[in-house]
């Protein structure tokens, strides 16, 4: 391996690597929001807010993430940056959004009958009941969707997003070398994911320790 | 998890990477020079040309024959016909501005005619033939627009190119000051432009004239700012095969194939 190359254009690497870090992050942090609130719309008692979430899900999960960042891009004529991230947040919250639903599901109902008839509301029986059981079965499946949207971030290659995968173009590109490059390019979202999946695998068994 | 487990999965997860690579580079440098190109041609009795399929009047994929055509097509046809005789043992493999040299050296192709510019660089990576249509880089913006030359990239303004080009490496010394946003073909940095994602979309002229004759309301502005001597590219140390297709294209330039290609599609225009 040519560690030349990952020397002289360490600060394209790391140019990318930061601009990948943010676009996880902020993503990461939408999409998680955004899937929640999918995930409750589509099992409150109120049948258009299923609909709503259904649709949702079901259009958004089954169309590629790369048309959807084009739509952003070449559709809205959103900058590069702003539309890979979007495109990112509204793809992995479809996909959180089903992680968390099947979450609550596995609460068994009699815990919702029990809490509703001692007088809590929906939204009470919800917050204090079901989903601090529901986030323990939740975390595992959530973590793998975080490292998808890690790596998926590669996307934004296409849409001159600044990331890592467009700086490895560009400098296999420049240089050439095109394995080289891209193993060096593997290593960086290792050091993202890996530590990641580690997190999320302490998380669970932490909060299995603390039930 | 404990912090010991912890660095075990990292060290072993790029121990691992690091195997991945000495096995890939290792591959690459036994495959390499040894194969004779001429000889390999005439035994399997066909010619395996790079082209582009996304670049009007050069190399364009014709969505209703589902053949490319273009000049860089034509060319390859030509030069075909004097290598093996015949201008149907051709095979078209279809190569970007990002997978042309890849491509070539790692043998999937014989030889690229993909509007490839002559550049030291890209010497001492692959061959070259002698010049066989001489561009240069310009400007396309909309009609109208208020850049008129090179000088009026200034900061603030947005270029558009494709990524491996010598276009962008070109427009990056030229306008310093100007950002450059790259993307995997020219129809990708087309449509760009077209959706106001930068001011000016930067390529050869021979190019840009196929991007203006799919789309009237813009215009190329600015002049040839650079000399692209276009080539045929072949894998490294294949002089063989370099002498065989710089003799077909005198032949052809003599006898007036050439001209007749160049007219068709270029000068037409």
């Amino acid at each position: 391996m040519d560690f030349s190359i990952l020397a002289e254009n360490m600060d394209m690497y790391l140019e990318g690597f930061l601009k990948t870090i943010q676009i996880s992050l902020l993503a990461l942090v939408g999409s998680f929001f955004l899937g929640a609130v999918i995930a409750v719309m589509r099992i409150a008692p109120f049948k258009p807010l299923n609909w709503i979430g259904t649709a949702y899900v079901e259009f958004v999960r089954n169309i590629p993430l790369l048309i959807i960042a084009f739509l952003f891009y070449y559709g809205a004529k959103m900058p590069g940056f702003a539309a890979g991230s979007l495109a990112l947040t509204i793809y992995t919250a479809a996909f959180i959004a089903e992680a968390i639903r099947a979450g609550i599901l596995s609460i068994h109902k009699g815990q919702m009958e029990a809490a509703r008839s001692s007088g809590l509301t929906y939204g009470q029986a919800m917050r204090m009941i079901v989903l601090p059981q529901a986030i323990k079965v939740v975390i595992p499946p959530l973590g793998n969707q975080f490292i998808n949207l890690v790596k998926n971030s590669s996307i934004l290659a296409v849409i001159a997003g600044g990331e890592l995968m467009y700086q490895a173009d560009l400098i296999s590109l420049h240089t050439f070398v095109v394995f080289d490059v891209y193993i060096f390019v593997a290593i960086f979202y290792l050091v993202i994911t890996i530590p990641l999946s580690l997190g999320v695998g302490y998380l669970e068994k932490h909060l299995a320790k603390s039930s | 998890m404990s912090l010991k487990k912890f660095w075990k999965v990292s060290i072993l997860s790029i121990i691992a990477v690091f195997m991945l690579a000495a096995c890939g580079s290792k591959e690459e440098t036994t495959g390499g020079s040894s194969e004779k190109g001429l000889e390999k041609i005439k035994d399997k009795d066909k010619i395996v040309f790079g082209v582009k399929n996304d670049t009007r009047l050069f190399g364009l994929k014709n969505t209703s024959t589902g053949k490319v055509e273009g000049f860089d097509v034509d060319i390859a046809k030509a030069l075909a016909k004097e290598v093996i005789g015949d201008e149907n043992k051709v095979e078209f493999v279809e190569v970007t501005s990002k997978t042309r040299v890849p491509l070539l050296q790692n043998g999937k192709i014989d030889a690229v005619v993909a509007t490839m510019t002559i550049t030291e660089e890209r010497k001492k990576e692959v061959d070259f033939t002698d010049v066989y249509f001489e561009a240069g880089q310009s400007l396309l913006v909309k009609k109208g627009s208020k850049i008129k030359s090179i000088d009026d990239l200034k900061a603030g303004t947005k270029v558009l190119a494709v990524k491996g080009s010598t276009s962008a490496i070109n427009i990056a010394e030229k306008a310093p000051d100007a950002e450059v946003l790259q993307y995997e073909n020219y129809a990708e940095a087309f449509t760009a432009l077209k959706s106001g994602q930068g001011d000016a979309l930067t390529t050869d002229d021979a190019i840009l004239y196929g991007m203006v004759d799919e789309d009237p309301s813009y215009e190329l502005v600015g002049g040839q700012f650079t000399e692209e001597p276009y080539g045929i590219a072949v894998k490294k140390g294949n002089t063989e095969l370099v002498d065989e297709l710089n003799k077909a294209l005198k032949t052809i330039k003599d006898n007036g194939t050439y001209d007749e290609i160049l007219n068709k599609w270029i000068k037409n225009k």
